[in-house]
């Protein structure tokens, strides 16, 4: 020891005063030694450690939002690994909102609810915003800021469009526009306003591919004013639809009309005294809600308006040339002054909404069944007309600088706008964007858009309520939002999106509590107060009817089914989406009627050339029974060349004919059959019952005549058909139902199923050859003629049966019964001898053939549910109740020392289902509301005459029709 | 005389007719020399026949090897297998060799016992036969699963988990039945080979091959001792293989009766596919017989008698099997059951498949019964064609079973189809050729026709031939 060194130490520090113990450390941790000597770097040392090891346990690696974010059900503070935290947002579907739920495992969004509190989801989301979460996690999103196709940065950008704009500002910022779609975000809103009032020559338009152009038009002719119109399907009795797929997901606020619509269904069927509501569709192409019509009219989607006229005029003066259906149609709206609905779609032109909005006001369902409001969006303006006006402007050579707040208008503007070549005369082209699509390549500069998920922002929702769009991630590719791009454009780059839709509602809401009212608002979902109070509108002013009846043949273009306008195109859950119409996945066809078909020469799987306006497009055919004759439907969303890795170059794109004058629809198209044989991939080949009663169906009427329909007498099997004592299941007894009454067959529930359960996406071949892994499926059965059938939607999962073929015959007891009644996949044990699904009735179970699960792609991680396995090559796999679900309820209770209350377990497919139609909980509980479901006598198990004693039951179909035209 | 020189035999190789089982003037050593010369001759003189057969069946079975690699690779989807159609080839394939195998243990085990000596000279070979379809038929369970590096799971071996085989699946019972079927066969098998390993061990011209005759012959003497031993082992050994010809393919049929699917659900199925079995079993051996019998000019020892008999036995099992097929069609129309029935509504007119059941109809009933004739019986040619026509109505019999059935089950929404790919077809033609290959190797190496029996026909013959002069 050296003489100035201590004898006595009272730490290590002091004590490393001597060589030895210097020597010492040197030699145990080199390198170390100068944080040892150095008191603050070696407590920064201790402290990074720490943190690190508690972030390492805690976070993993993800990055968090720098911002705070408030959690819905539990405080940030109990913030525990393996516990997942919910966060209220909202998301928004051609800038309408829905507010959201979003379950978080250790900062990682992994799966999407609704918000119960938020009026358009009540709890229930659509597919399209379930699949939502697999599109933040898509490796194919763009993720620089690129500058002519080179990798760029922000403030490169920043430094661009100042210039830009700086040079505009000379002559009051003309030549400068922006392009976005249809804005409710009245934080954006406010920051566009701010912009254009510094530059009153800048021009700010709009463009929404699949937007409510007609709706908007429609109120403005009715009205004069943009309306917004609300129904209220839970007061109707009749309804009315002018092909409104209001119960489809192209519709705002149908997720809360389906719930209002289903509400009133189950209702009837459960007490005899409540009125089933009726419902009538006259629709072209076969929708959603037309699958649901008690009375479906087929037409040409160009008669709807000559029908809906009928319709009014018979109203006003019933005469006797009038057809029987408009007569009956006529007589029932009659019976039913406000308490009726007549809804005209949002792809009918102005005209057919002047009609609707007259028959409403002429029946007084105005104000009750029907319910009027300001318009929701920001600035309504007539899109088309808006778009139009840009690209006149581009090739006039007055645009010098575009920027766009998203969308992809080089891929969806329509095709007689010439857009792309327009474009090009742009001197600067900017384009914020999810993806690096077909129009960022054709822009100088193209910045990575920030998901929802990943962005701080606000929206409305139909009804005009506000919810704030928290972020649960940091953006994982550096993306921006519109708001710091806006922020940008008025010199506060450095704002952040956060910073910028807190202040917007600062002045708002300017009282002292505004902190309180923020959290409250983040932790809601929803800003109280927003809510759009009624407005009563003035008369409706006659439509001018356009007499010229539509001959030659009829092209109707329509959003898909599943991927919608192709902003989602490259999202494999919607892909390979059965749409509900006709269970075809990863392709979109000319749908056509069985007659015209025949008449055309033509069949499924023939390629066509189609001609509409001197365009010409190549796709493949689709018969589809219920599709009206002379008419073709084809489906946006296809035909994607910068899609990502998943849309590229599948299907054909129908932006190609669309135009300006035939938006929706136009005739006068033709075809000509080029080859056959186009290989489609559907998951459901056998289209009708072949005579078995799968699906079980009545008339209210018939049902309380003969409550025991369901359940003839040659379905019974007794309970003592065997040797063997049943097992007591003394704790709980699983069980669901399903609702057929309900359930409108919207798929929700199988993409619900897919995020929960780590289901697999496994491609157009496999799909072709019958491997689709979903879980829950919605078989489909056509019933009646050909040419107009009725539609009918059966969920299957598994049944979970109590004595279950598969167990029987498993060698390795892979599958087995557990003591709750849960028919249990151990995947651990499974070797895959696949006898389990010969013997298995249902068809329930899905086998891994190949290793369908990503093991490659790390993004995708993200995504999965770290409460299920993700399941590898050979093994078989089925629903399990969502035995993640039960086992995280149980575990609470048991915590709590209590007994599960009923509804505290909610399986994911009933969690989303906007009909709720899919109830789920304990049968040893006589009060449970599944016990009480299947205590009525419309209960029925699937091939119940196995003696499978299937867990999962149904609740037959009961229909509504109207007497009058059941006769004829 | 060189037992290798066909020409230096004074015993014209030729067919004794319908009567005999083995043609007139052998005595113990010709037909020691004729039986032993097929082995013993130098490799240059096998038949060309041979030569040609075995490199297409080596062939074959390197196209197995680049299938079954595949397989492994990439998964049992490169199969044409899917939803509904869970089972394809695989399965087709596993009991169909299975019921290939049946006849080797029908004729060594059941007509020992039966005491019929036209058996004698074929029973090797059937034995043979028998165990290399079971080899054949034991690939088609491990590859067709889902994780074959796991098959092991379904023996009941001890483990720390405690975790057994469910007892209830008949998959389990199908363990059992056939590696005992296996084992029992190969020791059968061997059993009877020994003696003649003796013989071969003394007949051997050099060192290498007594060397290792000498050591498969087990110290064998042929002592009394020796005699008394081995004739009670092997006649409980057919005592004990007896019941396998019954519980194997019974076993292998409750795969299918036990399940629910319709088209499968069938009470008949046991008997049903053990006469199948027999009926499939013998066809394959007249498919390998006649042949082989021609290329090493055996038409004395495998006699016109061998192959009328054997043509019999494929009548009486073929009609087995039509009645079979009648009683199924017959209790789906009864039962009144709408899914049996509408399985075979399925089967023979709807589906996609309709024309495998008529073909299936047409190979395994009606073109059979041409063997009601003994004109046809008589012609080799005719028998040939006929066996290998009964082989193939055999194979699609289980096709329609497995796949036709589970093509359209219960609900209609889940109803498929099938298509074989390159892979289905490649591991079936593979296990032909792994078949065949063992077939030719077999005949090659070992005495195929057994020559301690065929010398106890000799004398047998001598003594009824000296009761009858007396």
């Amino acid at each position: 020891m050296t003489k100035d060194s201590p004898q006595y130490w009272r730490s290590l520090e002091e004590l490393a005063q001597t060589e030895e113990f210097r020597a010492f450390v040197e030699d145990e941790f080199p390198n170390r030694t100068p944080d040892w000597n150095d008191p603050t770097s070696r407590r920064r040392f201790l402290t990074l450690m720490g943190a690190s090891i508690a972030l390492a346990g805690a976070s993993a690696c993800t990055v968090q939002p720098k911002e705070m974010i408030v959690p819905y059900v539990r405080q940030p503070e109990e913030f525990i690994p393996g516990r997942p935290l919910f966060y209220a947002t909202s998301v928004s579907t051609a800038g309408i909102a829905t507010g959201l739920l979003v379950e978080s495992h250790e900062g990682r969004p992994t799966k999407i609810e609704g918000n119960p509190l938020h009026p358009s989801s009540l709890g229930a989301t659509d597919a399209t915003m379930q699949a939502s979460v697999l599109t933040l996690y898509d490796p194919d999103r763009s993720q620089t800021v690129t500058r002519n196709g080179n990798i760029s940065g922000w403030g490169s950008f920043i430094t661009a469009l100042t210039e830009a704009r700086d040079a505009a500002g000379l002559k009051q910022g003309a030549g400068f526009r922006l392009l976005t779609g249809t804005v409710t975000s009245p934080t954006l809103a406010a920051q566009i306003q701010d912009f254009l009032a510094g530059f009153p020559a800048a021009k700010w338009h709009r463009y929404e591919p699949c937007g409510r152009h007609s709706v908007r038009a429609g109120a403005v002719a009715a009205f004069g004013q943009p309306f917004n119109t609300i129904y209220r399907f839970d007061r109707a009795a009749v309804i009315v639809s002018l092909d409104a797929d209001f119960l489809g997901p192209s519709m705002p606020g149908n997720l809360r009309y389906v719930r209002d619509y289903s509400d009133r269904r189950r209702a009837a069927a459960e007490n005899a005294t409540s009125p089933p509501p009726r419902l009538y569709v006259a629709e072209g192409t076969p929708s959603i809600t037309g699958g649901m019509a008690e009375h479906k009219f087929r037409m040409r989607t160009s008669e709807v308006e000559a029908f809906a006229a009928s319709l009014a005029q018979e109203l006003q003066s019933p005469s006797s040339e009038s057809s029987p259906d408009v007569r009956a149609l006529a007589q029932d709206l009659s019976a039913h002054r406000g308490a009726a609905i007549v809804v005209a779609g949002d792809h009918q032109p102005s005209n057919v909404h002047v009609i609707a909005h007259a028959i409403n006001q002429m029946l007084g369902n105005t104000g009750k069944t029907v319910v009027y409001t300001d318009p929701v969006e920001a600035g309504p303006i007539d899109e088309v007309a808006s778009l139009t006006e840009l690209v006149n402007d581009m090739r006039s050579g007055e645009v010098e600088t575009l920027l766009m707040l998203g969308g992809n208008p080089v891929y969806d503007a329509p095709a007689d706008l010439n857009f792309l070549q327009e474009l090009k005369k742009v001197k600067t082209r900017a384009h914020l964007g999810l993806y690096s699509n077909e129009t960022a390549a054709w822009c100088h500069w193209h910045i990575p858009e920030a998901h929802y998920l990943e962005a701080w922002s606000d929206a409305r929702a139909y009804d005009g309520s506000a919810s704030i769009v928290q972020p649960l991630i940091a953006p994982l590719y550096g993306g921006k939002t519109p708001h710091e791009l806006m922020n940008a454009l008025t010199n506060q780059a450095d704002r952040s999106s956060h910073d910028t839709v807190r202040d917007f509602w600062r002045t708002q809401h300017p009282a002292q509590d505004f902190d309180e009212f923020w959290q409250i608002s983040l932790h809601d979902g929803l800003i109280a107060g927003t809510t759009f109070i009624e407005k009563i509108p003035p008369a409706v002013r006659p439509a001018a009817l356009s007499v010229a009846r539509v001959t030659g043949l009829e092209i109707v273009f329509r959003p898909d089914p599943s991927v919608g306008d192709g902003s989602l195109s490259n999202n494999a859950w919607l892909q390979e989406m059965p749409k509900p119409q006709n269970k075809m996945t990863w392709d979109n066809a000319v749908w056509i009627s069985p007659t015209s078909a025949q008449k055309y020469g033509v069949t499924t799987g023939d390629v066509i050339e189609i001609a509409f306006e001197g365009r010409k497009v190549d796709g493949p055919v689709w018969i589809l029974p219920g599709h009206a004759d002379e008419s073709l439907t084809v489906h946006f969303g296809y035909g994607r060349t910068r899609a990502g890795k998943v849309a590229n170059a599948i299907g054909f794109s129908a932006y190609a004919l669309r135009t300006t004058a035939a938006i929706w629809h136009g005739s006068g198209a033709a075809f000509t059959r080029k080859s056959s044989g186009y290989p489609f991939a559907t998951t459901q080949h056998t289209q009708t019952m072949e005579e078995r009663d799968p699906f079980r169906a009545a008339t209210f009427d018939e049902y309380h005549q003969n409550p025991e329909f369901a359940n003839p007498e040659d379905k019974h099997v007794s309970p003592e058909t065997t040797l063997f004592p049943m097992w007591g299941y003394e704790a709980h007894k699983w069980g669901m139902s399903i609702d057929l009454t309900a359930c409108i067959g919207c798929q929700a529930c199988t993409i619900a199923c897919q995020s929960e359960n780590n289901i697999p996406v496994v491609g157009k071949a496999e799909v072709a050859k019958g491997r689709h892994m979903n879980w829950l499926r919605v078989d489909r059965y056509y019933e009646g003629s050909l040419d107009d059938p009725q539609v009918s939607y059966q969920p299957v999962p598994c049944m979970h049966c109590e004595n279950a073929l598969c167990e029987l015959v498993c060698p390795v007891a892979a599958t087995v019964h557990s003591a709750e009644g849960l028919n249990e996949m151990v995947y651990n044990r499974c070797v895959g001898t696949r006898y389990c699904s010969n013997n298995c009735p249902y068809k329930v179970r899905r086998f891994n053939f190949f290793l369908y699960a990503d093991w490659d792609t790390q993004s995708l991680f993200g995504a999965r549910n770290p409460d299920v396995s993700v399941r590898s090559r050979g093994v078989m796999e089925k629903c399990s109740y969502c035995v993640q679900r039960i086992n995280t309820a149980k575990i609470e209770s048991e915590k709590q020392d209590r007994p599960l209350a009923d509804g505290e377990i909610v399986t994911a497919c009933q969690q989303v289902c906007p009909a709720q139609a899919i109830v789920f909980g304990d049968l040893n509980d006589p009060n449970s509301r599944v016990s009480k479901l299947k205590r009525q006598q419309r209960n029925y198990g699937l091939l119940e005459e196995l003696n499978s004693r299937p867990r999962t039951t149904y609740l037959a179909r009961l229909r509504n029709p109207n007497p009058e035209l059941e006769k004829g | 005389m060189k037992p290798e020189d066909q020409e230096s035999t004074n015993v014209a190789t030729l067919d004794p007719g319908p009567d005999k089982i083995i043609g007139p003037g052998h005595d113990y050593g010709t037909v020691t020399d004729e039986i032993s010369g097929v082995v013993l001759r130098p490799f240059l003189k096998t038949p060309p026949q041979m030569f040609i057969g075995f490199a297409i069946a080596f062939i074959l079975v390197n196209l197995l090897m680049v299938a079954v690699t595949w397989l492994f690779v990439r998964g049992v989807g490169v199969w044409g297998i899917t939803m509904p159609v869970a089972w394809g080839f695989a399965i087709v394939n596993f009991v169909w060799w299975i019921g290939i195998g049946h006849a080797g243990t029908l004729i060594s085990a059941i007509l020992l016992l039966l005491k019929q000596d036209w058996r004698t000279s074929i029973n090797r070979f059937a034995e043979a036969m028998t165990l290399f379809a079971v080899a054949c038929a034991g690939m088609f369970p491990v590859l067709h699963l889902g994780r074959p590096w796991l098959a092991y799971w379904l023996l009941p071996y001890p483990n720390t988990m405690w975790l057994w085989p469910q007892p209830r699946s008949p998959l389990i019972w199908d363990v059992f039945a056939v590696s005992t079927y296996a084992t029992v066969s190969i020791i059968f098998w061997f059993t009877g080979l020994i003696p003649d390993l003796a013989t071969m061990r003394d007949k051997a011209g050099n060192a290498t091959t007594r060397k290792i005759f000498g050591v498969l012959a087990l110290g064998w003497r042929g002592s009394a001792k020796h005699w008394a031993r081995y004739q009670k082992a092997y006649l409980l050994l057919a005592g004990l293989s007896t019941p396998l010809v019954i519980s194997v393919h019974s076993v292998v049929s409750f795969d299918f009766a036990v399940a629910i699917l319709p088209g499968w659900h069938t009470t008949i199925f046991p008997p049903y596919f053990v006469a199948g079995a027999i009926y499939s079993g013998f066809a394959m051996v007249l498919t390998l017989a006649i042949p082989v019998r021609r290329w090493y000019h055996l038409e004395d020892l495998i006699t016109m008698r061998h192959i009328e008999c054997m043509s019999k036995v494929m009548l009486g099992t073929g009609l087995i099997v039509a009645y079979g097929y009648a009683m199924e069609a017959f209790m789906a129309w009864y039962s009144g059951g709408q899914f049996e029935r509408y399985a075979f509504v399925n089967r023979m007119w709807e589906g996609g498949y309709w024309w495998t059941y008529w073909i299936l109809i047409l190979c395994n009933i009606a073109i059979p019964q041409l063997l009601w004739s003994r004109r046809v019986r008589m012609s080799i040619p005719a028998v040939f064609v006929i066996a290998l026509i009964v082989n193939v109505g055999m194979w699609l019999e289980r096709f329609v079973i497995v796949v036709t059935s589970l093509t359209r089950d219960f609900v209609p929404s889940s109803w498929g189809t099938y298509y074989p790919t390159i892979w289905d077809w490649s591991t079936y033609l593979g296990t032909i050729g792994v078949f065949l290959c063992l077939m030719f190797l077999f005949i090659r190496g070992l005495p195929a026709i057994s020559i301690f029996e065929m010398r106890e026909v000799v004398h047998h013959n001598a003594e009824s031939e000296h009761a009858h002069r007396d």
